[in-house]
């Protein structure tokens, strides 16, 4: 499988020039504690229309839980989060429902309904949350299901699919509801190595339609290419961010670029970097 | 003894109908443990601290008071001054063994199918609940949409289990002078003088009460059955006949996982 990476598009869209004062999302001075333990501790990012930016560091470094403050999964005991400048903090809880339905979310480990189909698994929001009629919500699955490329998987049921299906489920059923932008939480790092590359695959293609992203993984050679910037994370603080090519870069001397060549070192054994690609 | 001819067939006749009540105590009162079990359960997986708390009170108070205790208990504690008031300024006449029963054995049969499904929800992945939430569904809804129809199927095994306990509970309210398949049977054994013949015939109902319940749930669940699960796939149900010898309600779902409490 071939990844054109490098014809992805620009990654700042044209359309954001006009609203170039507002990050379409902002998440400000965010702290959470869990069990006791400061888990994020002052965590502030924010991502303009188009934009795409990765989040990697040690595991237990706190990515995931801010995956799940910025969408209220897990709300911030301090701070904020805006989305095209609205706060979510002191919103009511079918306003958060609202709020949270212009995100999309990508977990780990899919997190499919294992009671519905992949088409009802896409439908059943735009039904349920989108009180779109039944025919209607399950002919626009079957469009979202047709872009990853599962549309003849269609009537299959969960627990039926590989591990690189139903994730490309799981990005169909986001995608359905229009999200303004994603959340990625490792949507790769579940998968055996051979189904990697399909679910990079449409995420490049997202990345390709402009899509804003926000994403967690150790897909490093898949970072270089698709985005703007990289942040890396550890005890719950940003300790670095900024342009891939320089933080990548091994002469750097850079937190990132140390942290990469280890990650490279311990997965070489598994797949060299890229050969899936 | 004018209330029935003393002949065998008209026994029988009477015995079969004290069996439909003894169906309608059942089903009465599994249903009303449904209503009361599901929320309760809800809450203990999915709610706030408080309401957990609450939730576990009332079922430790069912849980630790035998049953005979708490059919009296409701029935000189809420039901006779309930139906003394209602006759007195409504001129309402109520059933007032039957509904005592009903009520008291659906309240208790909440406790124990709360943590049935207490159980069912927690066997699902917590991540299931949280991806419906990211999609805008507010908390109803995903409890609604995703979890019940998830949870209900889960614990179709052990509620099974349930309806058999229950219903040989159920023989417990002749106590109260309700009219089931028990108190009816005691009736014929002081008719007939005959204890043995009778006792035996009560046995064969309930034998055959428990067997009808359990192979209807059974073919429910292989109707509900999610393709690629079960029998073929990873998880494992319990099948309904393993747990039919332990007279022992499940405090929790055998194929529970333990998962971390939503902060
Ligand atoms: N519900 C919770 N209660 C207590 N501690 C928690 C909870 N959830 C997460 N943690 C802790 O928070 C820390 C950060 O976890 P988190 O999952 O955000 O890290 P991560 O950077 O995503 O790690 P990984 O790369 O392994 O996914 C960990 O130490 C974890 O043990
Ligand atoms: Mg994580």
């Amino acid at each position: 499988m071939s990844l054109e990476l490098n014809k992805v598009a620009p990654a700042v869209g044209a359309e954001s020039e006009t609203k170039r004062s507002q990050p379409l999302l902002e998440a400000n001075r965010i702290s959470k504690t869990l069990g006791g333990k400061l888990i994020l501790d002052d965590v502030s990012l924010s991502l303009d229309r188009g934009q795409r930016k990765i989040l990697i560091g040690p595991s237990g470094g706190g990515k995931s839980t801010l995956l799940k403050c910025i969408h209220f999964l897990n709300p911030p005991d301090k701070g904020d989060v805006f989305l095209d400048g609205k706060s979510a903090k002191d919103m009511s809880q079918s306003n958060i429902s609202a709020f949270r339905q212009e995100i999309g979310m990508i977990f780990q480990d899919f997190n499919l309904f294992d009671h519905l189909t992949a088409k009802d698994n896409v439908a059943i929001a735009l039904r349920k949350v989108k009180k779109q009629p039944k025919a209607a919500a399950r002919a626009r699955a079957m469009e979202e299901l047709d872009k990853v490329g599962l549309s003849d998987k269609a009537e299959l049921y969960p627990a039926q699919l590989s591990g690189g299906q139903k994730q490309r489920v799981s990005i169909a059923r986001a995608m359905a509801m229009e999200p303004k932008l994603m959340l990625l939480d490792e949507p790769t790092s579940a998968l055996d190595p051979e189904l990697i590359g399909e679910v990079l695959q449409v995420i490049a293609d997202l990345a390709q339609g402009g899509m804003t992203m926000l994403m967690v993984t150790h897909q490093l050679d898949f970072v270089k290419h698709l985005t703007d910037e990289i942040i890396f994370m550890e005890n719950g603080r940003i300790v670095e961010q900024g342009n891939p090519g320089v933080l990548l870069d091994a002469q750097s001397n850079s937190r990132t670029s140390l942290f990469c060549a280890k990650l490279t070192q311990l997965s070489s054994k598994k797949w060299t970097p890229g050969n899936f690609m | 003894m004018s209330i029935f001819d003393s002949s065998l067939i008209s026994a029988a006749f009477w015995i079969a109908k004290g069996t439909g009540l003894t169906v309608a105590l059942i089903v009465g009162a599994m249903f009303l443990g449904l209503i009361v079990g599901l929320p309760m359960a809800a809450i203990q997986v999915y709610g706030p601290r408080w309401a957990r708390f609450l939730v576990m009170v009332y079922v430790w108070f069912f849980r630790g008071i035998p049953i005979l205790v708490l059919l009296f208990l409701f029935y000189f504690g809420v039901f006779s001054p309930l139906e003394a008031w209602l006759t007195k300024f409504f001129g309402v006449r109520i059933n007032l063994p039957f509904l005592a029963s009903v009520t008291t054995l659906g309240l208790a049969s909440g406790a124990y199918q709360s943590q049935i499904f207490r159980g069912a929800m927690l066997s699902l992945h917590m991540g299931q609940y949280e991806a419906a939430l990211s999609l805008g569904f507010t908390r109803l809804g995903a409890l609604v949409n995703i979890i019940l129809p998830q949870a209900l199927r889960i614990a179709i095994p052990a509620w099974a289990n349930e309806y058999s306990i229950l219903l040989k509970d159920s023989a417990i309210a002749y106590v109260l002078g309700t009219l089931e398949i028990m108190s009816r049977i005691k009736l014929m054994v002081a008719t007939f003088h005959m204890h043995v013949p009778f006792y035996i015939l009560a046995g064969f109902i309930y034998y055959f009460l428990t067997w009808l319940g359990i192979k209807a749930l059974k073919k429910l669940e292989a109707k509900t059955r999610i393709p690629g699960l079960g029998s073929d796939g990873d998880a494992h149900f319990p099948e309904a006949n393993e747990e039919i010898g332990t007279d022992e309600r499940l405090e929790e779902n055998p194929n529970a996982k333990p998962v971390p409490k939503p902060a």
